[in-house]
C-alpha cells in the first residue's frame, strides 16, 4: 500500500489521459493503478512501493517487462511513442503485464497522471513548498 | 510441508540477456502459487533478480537455487566468474563496473548489491579476485 492516500485511476482512464495505444493486456482495462512512477534505470523500478502502480518509461527493452513483472507494477508505459519489441509484447502477454505506449513525453505524461490525482510512491507527503501542493 | 523443504534450481547463463531475469520470475511465480505473504515474495523476487542480473552482466555460468523451509527461505545464487575483488566497495551505493551497453538497457545503477542487502533478513557474500561469486540470502517466514 502506498502512504499516500491519492486517487487511484483505471487503466482505461490512464490510456484515453495518455492518447495511449495498447500492446498487451486488453482484458485487464478495469484494474485500478494505486500510484504512478516514473524510471529509466532498472534498480529504481525495483526500489520503493512499486507494486500495483503504474510505470512509466523511456526504456524500450525485454528487460523492462521482466523488471516490472518482479516489481508487480499494474501496468508498463512507454512514452515518447516507443514501440515495443514483437518480444516486448509476447513477455508481456505471458506474464499478463499490461503494456501501453504513449506519444507524450516523460515530463508531460507524468504531469497528466499527477494532474488527475494519481500520487507518486513516496512513503511520506513532502512538504508543500507553495500550498497548494499538486502531486 | 515436507520436512527437509523443497528445492527450486535454476541454471544461469552470462551474456545472455534474451533469458536473464527468467529463473528469479518462476521463484516469484513459485511463491505466489505456495501463498506466502507479498511483501516477502517481494523481497525474495528483488533480490533473485538482482543477483540473477548480476551474474547474467558480471559473472560467469551461474545457479540459482531456493530452498523452502517453514521457517525460512534460503536463496543462494552463484557462478564460476571473475568474482568481486573488493566486496565492502562493491556493497557501496552507486558504484559499478557495468559497461555502457548494460548501463543503455538501464542496468549498472550500482544499487543492486545494496538492493539485497536491504531486501534479505541476512546477506552473506563469497567471493575474490578470480573465484567467482556466491551469495546466500535468508529470509525468515513469519507464520500469521
Ligand atoms: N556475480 C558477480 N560477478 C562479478 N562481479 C560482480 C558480481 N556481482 C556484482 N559484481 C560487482 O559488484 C558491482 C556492484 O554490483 P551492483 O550493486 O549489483 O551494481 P551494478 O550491477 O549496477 O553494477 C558490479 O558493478 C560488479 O563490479
Ligand atoms: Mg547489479
Amino acid at each position: 500500500m502506498t502512504a499516500i492516500e491519492g486517487k487511484q485511476l483505471k487503466l482505461s482512464e490512464i490510456k484515453e489521459l495518455l492518447h495511449a495505444k495498447i500492446f498487451a493486456g486488453e482484458d485487464k482495462l478495469d484494474i485500478t493503478a494505486k500510484a504512478g512512477t516514473a524510471s529509466d534505470l532498472m534498480s529504481d523500478m525495483l526500489t520503493g512501493k512499486t507494486g500495483g502502480v503504474v510505470l512509466l518509461t523511456g526504456l524500450c527493452n525485454v528487460q523492462v517487462i521482466r523488471t516490472a513483472v518482479i516489481a508487480d507494477v499494474a501496468a508498463v508505459i512507454l512514452v515518447r511513442g516507443k514501440r515495443p519489441t514483437q518480444e516486448m509484447i509476447d513477455q508481456a502477454r505471458e506474464h499478463r503485464l499490461p503494456l501501453f505506449s504513449t506519444p507524450f513525453t516523460m515530463f508531460t505524461s507524468c504531469g497528466r497522471l499527477c494532474a488527475k490525482g494519481l500520487r507518486g510512491v513516496e512513503e511520506k507527503p513532502p512538504a508543500p513548498a507553495v500550498p497548494p501542493y499538486g502531486c | 510441508m515436507k520436512p527437509g523443504g523443497l528445492l527450486k534450481k535454476y541454471s544461469i547463463k552470462p551474456r545472455d540477456f534474451v533469458k536473464a531475469g527468467e529463473g528469479s520470475i518462476r521463484i516469484q511465480k513459485f511463491l505466489k502459487f505456495i501463498g506466502f505473504d507479498a511483501g516477502l515474495i517481494r523481497r525474495i523476487s528483488i533480490c533473485a533478480y538482482e543477483a540473477e542480473m548480476n551474474v547474467v552482466m558480471h559473472g560467469g555460468d551461474g545457479e540459482m537455487s531456493m530452498l523452502v523451509d517453514p521457517k525460512e527461505i534460503v536463496l543462494e545464487v552463484a557462478d564460476d566468474g571473475p568474482g568481486i575483488p573488493d566486496i565492502g566497495l562493491a556493497l557501496q551505493e552507486g558504484y559499478s563496473t557495468a559497461s555502457p551497453e548494460h548501463r543503455e538497457m538501464g542496468f549498472g545503477a550500482g544499487m543492486g548489491l545494496p538492493n539485497i542487502k536491504k531486501n534479505a533478513d541476512s546477506l552473506d557474500i563469497h567471493s575474490g579476485n578470480g573465484q567467482g561469486v556466491h551469495l546466500t540470502m535468508c529470509f525468515e517466514v513469519k507464520t500469521r
